[in-house]
């Protein structure tokens, strides 16, 4: 069968963004020598530069889970007037410029804002510090995986949580026995996405929290201050050891659940 | 027992407007009615998983009202099964069981005589993907029973079944009514299920309840032209009466008894009309000639329509009377029916 002109512009289409997505990438890959690798890793900053994004980030979809399991929850299972401005306002961070993020959350963590007054009365420090850092890297992770969960729990029937209660199980019961375990591999992605966006980040975190360096960060340190071959062997071991990580983590959820 | 007092329950778009109703102990009600007319909301009202906003539910001396769906006592089987996908049979039906405080030696003569009675032994390993329609079901009904609640709602159980073994599970559902101490109550609209598994009835329509009754009374002697019309008493006409006889469109039929001279509607079923090509010598008391307008094959029967003056009356026969009477449309027929088949309302 003779193809179609349009069957070829959709191939030729495809062919241009996998040849633009991956060949900075792997340009980027292969540029440093293995010696270099070698050399930057052993490098005390580096390596604690790239600790401090994974466990920040980590750090951040824990958060998420933990506040915004029982949202997504409520978001998925009951209509209230007002559901789509609140699902509106979760998804503001993804939308706002990430300079203006770190503005916004300086702006009520500084001396002039009664939160930071709050704050800093208790001992808590935002700017340049860990606590900094993870107030960030969780307000931009947290919409995917509130919106991730979300679609976990819309896809399980409702039903199966009513005929659950009129067995004999309580609300709390059910969510463990019937809910959790229906909905977990949806919110392992909404995790995955979660901190791999927040391993990303840089514009907010550079304006909060330019000490303790995290990885982005002393990327472009090392790109300012000694140019571009000295910045890639940082961000192959960035890149290399966040893939593993989410790698490890796809496997687990993409394993054939028996129930399907 | 159940019993529910001036119940009102509101939901965007959809009301149920007091409902009054009292199923007696161990019974097997039926709750019939056109789709969207409030008969699963009924269902999960009474096994409070819809907030209701007045009247009251008890179960037998017991106000359960507002007790959570938990402390009921009421078990729900719906007509997709919603078996929990990611557990086996034998962990599905036990399910319940976590919940409450049985001791063991009884929980296993519970589980052993569901599997037997429904057929599911060899079954208890599989997980429900793997399970045929009628198997789901059967496994969802001895989920439903495990608990030995007091009363077990049934939302269409049988409509996603194939004909066969809709009537293995039918079966399988009387049997255990049978041997339970369970009241059950059930929405359907195959009048099968009706006529073979329930004592009493309820016709539904748009979130109120239109007649409630024996069975059989609700076919023979429906209350409103709306259940005439849903129990198929196709013949439904408005209708002047005097004495004993009434005037449809300037036909008199007679109905051999004085009625309520405040009813408006009268009605015949389909069976009961007689069409004949010679006018019939009988007993019948009422005897029209007319002509074929449609004939339509309804699978085992046919139905024909044959109009008299500007009545149109509607027959059900079959094939066989259909050749025989080598009828057709346009055609000369003799339409008979009986003073007494004539319903009035």
């Amino acid at each position: 069968m003779k193809k179609e002109p349009f069957f070829w512009v959709t191939i030729s289409c495809g062919i241009v963004i996998m040849a633009f997505i991956l060949l900075p990438l792997i340009e980027m890959m292969t540029a440093p020598s293995l010696a270099m690798l070698k050399e930057t890793i052993k490098d005390k900053d580096v390596v604690r530069s790239i600790w401090l994004s994974i466990y920040t980030a980590g750090l951040a979809a824990l958060i998420s889970f933990v506040l915004g399991t029982p949202l997504a929850y409520l978001l998925a299972r009951s209509n209230f007037t007002g559901k789509r401005f609140v699902e509106g306002i979760i998804d503001l961070p993804i939308v706002i410029p990430h300079p203006v993020v770190g503005i916004a959350i300086l702006g009520v963590a500084g001396k002039n804002h009664w939160i930071g007054q709050i704050f800093s009365e208790l001992g808590i420090r935002i700017m340049g510090s860990v606590t900094g850092i993870v107030i960030v890297l969780t307000f931009v992770g947290m919409p995917f995986y509130i919106n991730a969960a979300k679609n976990g729990f819309e896809s399980i029937s409702p039903r199966l949580e009513k005929v659950s209660r009129s067995l004999g199980a309580s609300m709390f019961s059910t969510f463990f026995r019937i809910t959790f375990p229906l909905a977990w591999r949806s919110m392992l992605i909404g995790i995955i996405m979660c901190s791999a966006r927040a391993i990303s980040e840089f514009g907010a975190v550079v304006i909060v929290a330019y000490h303790p360096m995290i990885a982005p960060v002393m990327i472009y340190e090392r790109f300012e201050a000694y140019g571009l071959k000295y910045s890639q062997p940082v961000a192959v071991w960035l890149v290399t050891i966040c893939l593993a990580l989410f790698l490890i983590l796809r496997i687990l959820t993409l394993r054939k659940p028996r129930e399907e | 027992m159940i019993t529910i007092e001036n119940l009102n329950i509101s939901l965007p778009g959809f009301n149920l407007s007091d409902i009054n109703l009292s199923i007696g102990e161990k019974e097997f009600f039926i709750l019939m009615g056109p789709t969207g007319a409030g008969k699963t909301v009924l269902l999960e009202a009474i096994a409070g998983l819809v907030p209701i906003k007045s009247g009251r539910i008890l179960i037998g001396e017991k106000d359960i009202t507002k007790l959570p769906p938990e402390k009921r006592g009421v078990s729900i089987v719906y007509q997709d099964y919603a078996l929990f996908p990611h557990l086996t049979v034998l962990e599905n039906i036990s399910y319940g069981l976590h919940f409450h405080r049985i001791d063991k030696k009884q929980a296993e003569k519970r589980l052993n005589r569901l599997l037997e009675i429904l057929n599911l032994s060899h079954l208890k390993e599989r997980l429900p993907i793997n399970l045929s329609g009628g198997e789901k079901q059967r496994v969802a009904l001895a989920r439903a029973l495990i608990v030995e609640p007091g009363v077990l709602l049934l939302d269409e159980p049988l409509s996603a079944l194939d004909p066969g073994l809709r009537e293995e599970v039918r079966t399988a559902l009387k049997r255990l009514h049978q041997s339970s101490i369970t009241t059950f109550l059930m929405v359907t609209h195959d009048f099968a299920e009706v006529l073979s598994l329930a004592g009493r009835a309820a016709v539904m329509n748009k979130g109120l309840i239109e007649q409630v009754g024996d069975v059989k009374e609700i076919f023979e002697k429906p209350s409103s032209p709306f259940v005439a019309d849903f129990v198929g008493m196709k013949n439904l006409f408005k209708a002047s009466f005097s004495g004993t006889y009434a005037m449809v469109s300037g036909l008199r039929i007679e109905i051999g008894r004085t009625v309520d001279p405040s009813s408006h509607y009268l009605a015949v079923r389909p069976e009961d009309i007689v069409i004949s090509r010679e006018k019939f010598s009988s007993s019948m008391r009422n005897n029209y000639s007319g002509i074929v307008t449609r004939i339509e094959n309804q699978g085992f029967y046919y139905e024909v329509e044959v109009r008299v003056k500007d009545v149109s009356f509607k027959g059900l026969i079959t094939k066989v009377a259909l050749i025989e009477l080598s009828l057709e449309e346009g055609i000369p027929v003799y339409v008979s029916f009986k003073a007494s088949a004539v319903h009035v309302f």
